[in-house]
């Protein structure tokens, strides 16, 4: 048993020391807007904060998480309220799919974070999220957006 | 049968459609609907509050359905757009009612063109009695009345109903047997640009997806399946994972293995842990090479189903001024969805409920049914969102049978779930192809004669033998049958079929992915030989098709808006393609430079597109952005290999995708020319190949007649 804070909520969760994070939030917890597309941290679908850093919960043991604020994308919105990632993501109509957005979604909020004004540059070396719908133009368009809000 | 295993099913939806706000994304909720408001028409439910509950028939994957179908019928009931929410009718309700709500079959660009009508017809009709409905009410005659934002006005009293006050009454009224669409020209929703419905969820990750489907008491499921195609299982040693915990089941089935446990990462462990023996069925040899081989001796047999033929080849080859002749190819290419294939499914006794991503849930009904030996009726199927379909969850619902075998081992509802791995080494692939081009240019540089060889698997011979004719695989020469766009006097194109043991299937654009990039490089590489111009050369061959004007005029805008006949920024060359898919005309200018280590960058993709009408010019250029990243994606990277009869590939670190540093710029013209309709997911992923191959030549001289671009040595020597 290991307890995991997500979301501002602890959770004991029954799983080997080992068993990845993306896993233990989504079968143990019952999160599912972080998704699994690879497993090999290759994708970013399984994107979520650990102590506020952007990381790819596939490659990352649970354990390693104890003690840590977990962030997953249904805890990104604060009461209520969409991050502004999220709103530029809604006015730029970003999803297609969806399936990759929320792992992308959380990246670029820690992105923002880090530098809240990115140039194309820093996009392109921080986001290395695989959208199989193609949503880069809009993915970018809507990073700026956020940027400037 | 739900009570016997302790589920309450209603609950479950009730959950799911609170967590996801005023849409219920990924559920059907026909029945709730049904008893919650009359419904006017089997398409619309109005309820009280004025909210118009639409159905969809057709399966969301991001290509924007379940956005563009309702305003069909918006356009045509007049409601307010702003009260408009979504559901998906269950593909066994539709067995039911007979088929009321069509074919739920999603592919081939079809969902607009085989929907427009119904909708549109639907929204008419439902408006028709709701206004038949207010008239009675005033007693008054109808065509006094008309309907505008969901508000129903007696012209000479000025009184007003909501639809939300008549809808009862509507529902008990005939509907009229005749009803007119408006003129296009009077449209106020369609062809503006709507926001998606699904949007907001989406940001939020609250859509469920096959994936995410949970049920009270569920167990998961991974599986592997034998290697090689067609090969079988042999033995499977459990020793490994006696001790391991959560583990309920292992299901050996003829060609597959599969660990019933109590979380999916449990069963993949365990899975992991088998020592599981194949009988590769004769294919474990099988490699690529030995693939080339065959398909070589397709370019070169004697015997070919021929597509089209005009004039005479033999006359059109005597006294040519020049030959010219290239051999093509292509690889495998898996879809590769970004949800991997899963299915959840309960069975007990002779009935199954599935929870399933599918582009075809009644095919996914269908398939669950045959499987289990039981009739359709008894087969409750819930369609999810889905995370990618591009054919993957179409034509072939392989997943379900598979998915349907394991939880029948148990007595719980069971969702499996394949790993990435098994998704990537178990598709139906777009096939492997190869096309050897023979042409004769007169004194001017014009084609006089064209022998189109094909070669490779063909979709239809595996998965529908009966749309073969006289073994002919029209689908597989598509491109280069009436479709092809240009003038040539003497003209044939055949196809001998070599069927390897790679299951096959229908891939975004399906068989003009390849076709477009053969021939498109051709008439290429026909003009340099010619010595003109690239797009003046295509103007000229364009003559008499029947849709000439059409797929100049796209031809034409593309070139316009790239500024064809300026210069290009410096390093970057510019190459061009022309294509019809699916009743859509489509044209791309890619702008490509190719640095001195070889490597190939595309800032700009130019591409204009025809489909006839524009639902929803949002969604309209989203998806020719998508198609373009799905072409250029596997225009560089795509390829799946073979070796000892099984797919090399595994996951997305050697079965590459395109990444947002590499996404060029994609301009898109919308040229709809108005009195058709067709679709805009697919067509444009066709172009992008050639269109950037010969940007390539134009920048280094060398012609690419082979995918993916990342197997050629572009350096500069
Ligand atoms: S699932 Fe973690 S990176 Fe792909
Ligand atoms: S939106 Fe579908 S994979 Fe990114």
């Amino acid at each position: 048993m290991i307890s995991l804070t997500i979301n501002g909520q602890s959770h004991n969760v029954d799983v080997e020391p080992d068993t990845p994070l993306l896993w233990a939030i989504r079968e143990n917890v019952g999160l599912t807007g972080t998704k699994y597309g690879c497993g090999v941290a290759q994708c970013g679908s399984c994107t979520v904060h650990v102590d506020g850093v952007a990381m790819r919960s596939c490659a990352v043991p649970a354990s390693a998480a104890i003690g840590k604020r977990i962030t997953t994308i249904e805890g990104l919105a604060e009461n209520g309220v969409l991050h502004k990632v999220q709103k530029a993501w809604v006015d730029h109509e970003v999803p297609q799919c969806g399936y990759c957005q929320s792992g992308m979604i959380m990246a670029v909020a820690a992105l923002l974070k880090d530098k809240p004004k990115p140039t194309d540059a820093d996009i392109n070396s921080a986001i290395t999220n695989i959208c199989r719908c193609g949503t880069f133009q809009q993915v970018r368009e809507a990073i700026h957006a956020a940027a400037s809000a | 049968m739900n009570a016997a295993s302790g589920i309450d099913r209603r609950a479950f939806l009730v959950k799911v459609a609170a967590a996801s706000g005023a849409l219920t994304l990924g559920f059907d909720v026909t029945q709730a609907a049904a008893g919650r408001a009359p419904e006017i028409t089997a398409w619309i439910v109005i309820q009280p509050d004025d909210t118009v509950i639409i159905r969809v028939a057709r399966s969301e994957m991001g290509q924007g359905t379940l956005t563009a179908l309702p305003m069909l019928v918006a356009e045509e009931l007049e409601c307010d757009w702003s009260k408009v929410t979504v559901e998906f009718p269950r593909p066994d309700e539709n067995l039911r009612r007979n088929r009321i709500w069509g074919d739920f079959s999603t592919g081939g660009s079809r969902s607009i063109r085989n929907s427009q009508e119904p909708l549109r017809k639907a929204g008419a009709t439902a408006r028709d009695m709701l206004i038949a409905a207010a008239a009675a009410r005033w007693g008054v005659a109808a065509n006094e009345c008309r309907a505008r934002n969901s508000v129903i006005t007696h012209g000479p009293s000025g009184r007003t109903l909501t639809f939300g006050k008549v809808a009862t009454a509507a529902a008990k009224i005939a509907p009229p047997t005749e009803v007119t669409l408006k003129d296009p020209a009077q449209w106020r929703l369609l062809g503006t640009p709507v926001r998606r419905l699904d949007v907001t969820d989406k940001v939020m990750g609250k859509p469920i997806y096959g994936i995410d489907v949970n049920l009270p008491g569920m167990l998961h499921a991974a599986l592997m399946q034998c290697p090689v195609f067609k090969g079988t299982l042999k033995s499977v040693d459990e020793s490994g994972i006696a001790a391991m915990r959560g583990v309920q089941k292992v299901v050996k089935l003829k060609d597959a293995v599969a660990v019933v446990a109590e979380t999916w990462w449990l069963a993949k462990k365990a899975l992991d842990a088998l020592r599981i023996e194949w009988d590769d069925g004769g294919n474990g040899t099988t490699s690529g090479d030995s693939i080339r081989d065959f398909l070589l001796g397709g370019l070169a047999a004697g015997e070919a189903g021929i597509g089209r033929t005009d004039g005479n080849l033999a006359e059109g080859f005597a006294n040519a001024a020049q030959r010219i002749e290239a051999d093509y190819s292509v690889p495998f290419l898996a879809h590769a969805t970004m949800e991997p294939q899963n299915c959840t499914v309960h069975v007990t006794g002779n009935t199954a409920e599935i929870w399933v991503p599918t582009q075809n849930g009644e095919a996914a009904m269908a398939s669950a049914a045959h499987t289990l030996g039981i009739s359709s009726q008894n087969v409750r199927v819930h369609k999810t969102m889905l995370g990618g379909g591009f054919g993957r969850r179409g034509a072939t619902q392989d997943f379900v049978p598979l998915a349907v075998l394991i939880a029948k081992e148990v007595d719980r509802p069971v969702k499996v779930v394949w790993s990435r791995e098994e998704d990537i080494r178990h598709d139906y692939y777009r096939p492997v192809a190869m096309a050897r081009m023979s042409a004769a240019l007169d004194a001017a540089g014009m084609p006089r004669a064209w022998h189109v060889r094909m070669t490779g698997n063909s979709i239809w011979s595996t998965l529908m033998p009966t749309a073969l004719r006289g073994g002919v695989d029209r689908q597989f020469q598509e491109g280069f049958l009436a479709d092809m766009p240009y003038d040539i006097p003497h003209y044939l194109a055949d196809y001998a079929i070599r069927n390897t043991h790679v299951p096959v299937g229908f891939w975004r654009c399906v068989n003009h992915t390849q076709n477009c990039f053969f021939r498109e490089s051709f008439i290429d590489e026909m003009a340099h030989a010619a010595g003109v111009d690239p797009l003046e050369y295509r103007r000229r061959l364009i003559g008499r098709h029947r849709h000439a004007k059409k797929f100049l005029a796209v031809l034409n805008a593309a070139a316009d808006r790239a500024g064809w006949n300026t210069p290009a920024a410096p390093q970057t060359y510019r190459g061009l393609a022309v294509n019809e898919a699916y009743g859509t005309f489509v044209a791309a200018v890619a702008e490509a430079s190719v640095g001195a280590d070889g490597t190939v960058r595309t800032p700009r993709i130019v591409v204009a597109l025809d489909p006839g009408t524009i639902v929803n010019p949002l969604t309209a250029e989203m998806q020719s952005e998508s198609a373009v990243v799905f072409g250029l994606t596997a225009a560089l990277y795509g390829e799946i290999t073979i070796k000892d009869g099984r797919v090399e590939q595994s996951n997305f670190d050697n079965y590459r995708m395109l990444r947002l540093a590499e996404m060029p710029k994609v301009e898109t013209v919308l040229a709809p020319s108005g009195g058709f309709w067709a679709g805009c997911g697919e067509p444009p992923v066709a172009v992008v190949a050639p269109a950037l191959c010969n940007a390539i030549f134009a920048a280094t001289g060398k012609r690419i007649r082979s995918l993916p671009l990342k197997n050629h040595d572009l350096r500069k020597v």
